[in-house]
């Protein structure tokens, strides 16, 4: 595959101010997204996981500019959207789409299906008003639902049916680009994986591109080519999928890998256990984030923030922020 | 692909089709016997507005003062006034005075209070803390007050009854259309249009307005109950309609010289007066119920 990149994220930055005081005065900031970088090439499906609270979801709506970015660049098929007026982002929208965690929240319960597909077509106006309801009968065919459905309103269809619903909405405008916002995290587990393997065929039928945020690592370890792991507002490793999960450098993803169940009873296995809670974003901790809960942590993690590096024997874009996560790697190897 | 959760659609009656469910919420109303009550005196009211008036024998301003205070009897149901005027043809005259006012000064209140609570609610901030501070300084005049003060800048008049009434009740529309705004505002589907490129405009008026209607519609009906009691006590002072005009407030007001001589003067017109605040208090109370799904009526 050409390795064209399609989205470019850099030092992405959401604060949302926390209002107090007389007068309702800012008096301090929840760093929700505190200086992100990446790349999303085309084609491939790159998921964002982290535990709750962590920014993954404010990422994918700041680079939507469904929130205003505080600070950074998203540049989107080499246009800078963090730059564009609000009306030129309104149609730079068409090649950006979402898919939101909640089904029964992410349809106005007063639109039939057909209006909800439709209406996605007659703000961008891409098809002429007399194809529109063709158009919107082959966007449900595409997603597994039935011609006969377009005229039902969203409360006659279930979890999983709304959301193929949703899924169809963000390909209505043909997109080059869809944020899946914990798309299969309200689903019942059989329904899950059907879902997923929707959004997979879809992916290869119409050249589609995903950043899939998820805490569900199993989900992930499906779908993804390439998965960044995010703590506390930053990025804490970046790498393909083979080599975040056989090789993990930084103590949180290695954590974070460790608490994925195991089908196999009695299989033993490395078991870390991080104490304490997440920090709060409001004050995060000075220095690596993750300090205040790491078993390697040293007085230099205290001061000094580590930069994402790769080392000699990492694969090919894999990248990690810890100051010694070689020497974790080789003791844990041994 | 595989598509077994087809068989799991929830089958619902076609009756519900109506997406807002309108026909679920009929229904409730219909099992809450209190709220129906209310419902046939409001039916009542307008068709005594409408028709009453022809088939009235009497004169309701032609004053007479040969039959002068008069109880209630065959020939005068509800007895005559001091003017000599038939009290229950002056009834039937004023329905349609009350019922203008109610409604239309509800519509006043709607015409600015809905506006100016969506904006508050969607766009938030700078504009919300403005027009709620100015909501507030509303509120802080007792009601009955605020519409005195303006019927009296205005000058006494049912327009300018309607008027006073209606900006009176601008601040409860602005709240209750802010705080459903900015729940349905939150709403995931409003992101999800906001992504395909909607204007705000369109949001607005496509997506958050028919999914706030029902709070809108309850407290309207509230308001009508509210407003036909305040323009009552407008013309009760003497500040809104002006006599010979059968309006009830006036006339109860009237009436009450004679009270303790010649009490069904005053009686009747202040029952009119309860009948149609019970009307549309009772009716909002139900319609409150009915499009409240935790409710099962």
């Amino acid at each position: 595959m050409a390795a064209k990149v399609l989205l470019q994220v850099k030092g992405l930055k959401k604060y949302f101010p926390i209002k107090g005081g007389f007068l309702g005065r800012t008096v301090n900031y929840v760093k929700a997204v505190d200086d992100i970088s990446f790349n999303v090439i085309e084609g491939e499906t790159v998921s964002l996981v982290g535990e709750s609270g962590c920014g993954k979801s404010t990422a994918g709506r700041a680079i939507l500019r469904l929130e205003e970015p505080t600070a950074g660049e998203v540049i989107f098929n080499n246009v800078d959207i963090s730059a564009l007026s609000k009306k030129e982002v309104r149609k730079m929208r068409k090649d950006l789409q979402i898919i939101f965690q909640d089904p029964y929240a992410s349809i106005n319960p007063r639109q039939t299906v057909s209006r909800v597909l439709e209406e996605a077509l007659q703000i961008q106006n891409i098809v002429p008003v007399e194809q529109r309801k063709d158009r919107a009968i082959d966007l449900l065919k595409a997603v597994g639902l039935a011609a006969y459905q377009a005229d039902r309103f969203p409360h006659e269809f279930s979890g999983g049916q709304r959301q193929r619903i949703g899924i169809a909405r963000a390909l209505s405008l043909n997109p080059k680009l869809i944020i899946c916002d914990e798309a299969v995290s309200a689903l019942d587990v059989s329904i899950r994986a059907q879902i997923l393997n929707l959004l997979k065929k879809l992916q290869h039928d119409y050249q589609l591109t995903y950043l899939f945020i998820s805490h569900d690592l199993g989900v992930v370890r499906h779908i993804s080519d390439r998965i960044i792991v995010m703590y506390l507002g930053r990025i804490m490793e970046i790498a393909d999928k083979r080599s975040l999960f056989e090789a993990p450098r930084h103590p949180y993803t290695r954590a974070l890998l460790s608490a994925i169940p195991v089908p196999r009873p009695g299989k033993k296995r490395e078991r870390i256990v991080l104490s304490g809670d997440v920090p709060s974003s409001i004050d995060p901790p000075e220095g690596c984030r993750f300090h205040t809960r790491c078993p390697y942590v040293r007085d230099k993690c205290k001061t000094e923030v580590p930069e994402l590096r790769s080392a000699g024997d990492m694969s090919a874009g894999h990248i990690a922020a810890c100051h010694y996560f070689e020497e974790i790697y080789s003791r844990s190897a041994n | 692909m595989d598509n077994r959760e087809d068989t799991i659609t929830v089958d619902i009656s076609p009756s519900l089709k109506g997406a807002s469910g309108g026909s679920m919420v009929y229904k409730r109303l219909k099992r809450n016997k209190t709220a129906m009550i209310g419902g046939y005196l409001i039916l009542f009211l307008i068709i005594v507005a409408l028709f009453g008036p022809l088939l009235t024998v009497y004169d309701p301003l032609k004053v007479d003062f040969g039959t002068r205070l008069l109880p209630p009897s065959s020939e005068f149901w509800l007895g005559t006034d001091h003017n000599g005027r038939d009290i229950f043809t002056r009834l039937v005259h004023g329905t349609s005075i009350t019922l203008y006012i109610g409604f239309l000064s509800v519509a006043v209140g709607l015409v600015i209070g809905v506006p100016l609570g969506v904006f508050s609610g969607y766009y938030g901030k700078i504009l919300d803390s403005f027009i709620m501070r100015c909501i507030d300084v509303l509120l802080a005049f007792p009601g009955i007050l605020l519409a005195i003060a303006l019927v009296s800048v205005l000058g006494g008049s049912i327009n300018n009854v309607i008027i006073a009434v209606g900006i009176f009740s601008v601040p409860g529309f602005a709240r209750i259309v802010r705080g459903s705004t900015m729940a349905v505002s939150k709403l995931e589907y409003i992101d999800a249009v906001r992504a395909l490129g909607a204007s705000d405009l369109r949001i607005i008026i496509l997506h958050i307005l028919p999914n706030i209607v029902s709070p809108i519609i309850v407290q309207a009906t509230i308001r009508i109950a509210i407003a036909i009691l305040i323009a009552s006590g407008l013309s009760f002072l003497g500040l809104g309609a002006q006599p010979p005009i059968p309006e009830w407030g006036a006339m109860l007001s009237q009436g009450r010289s004679y009270m303790f001589d010649h009490p069904h003067v005053a009686l009747y017109p202040g029952l009119a007066i309860v009948l149609a605040v019970l009307a549309f208090n009772l009716f909002g109370d139900g319609l409150r119920d009915a499009f409240d799904p935790q409710s099962k009526g």
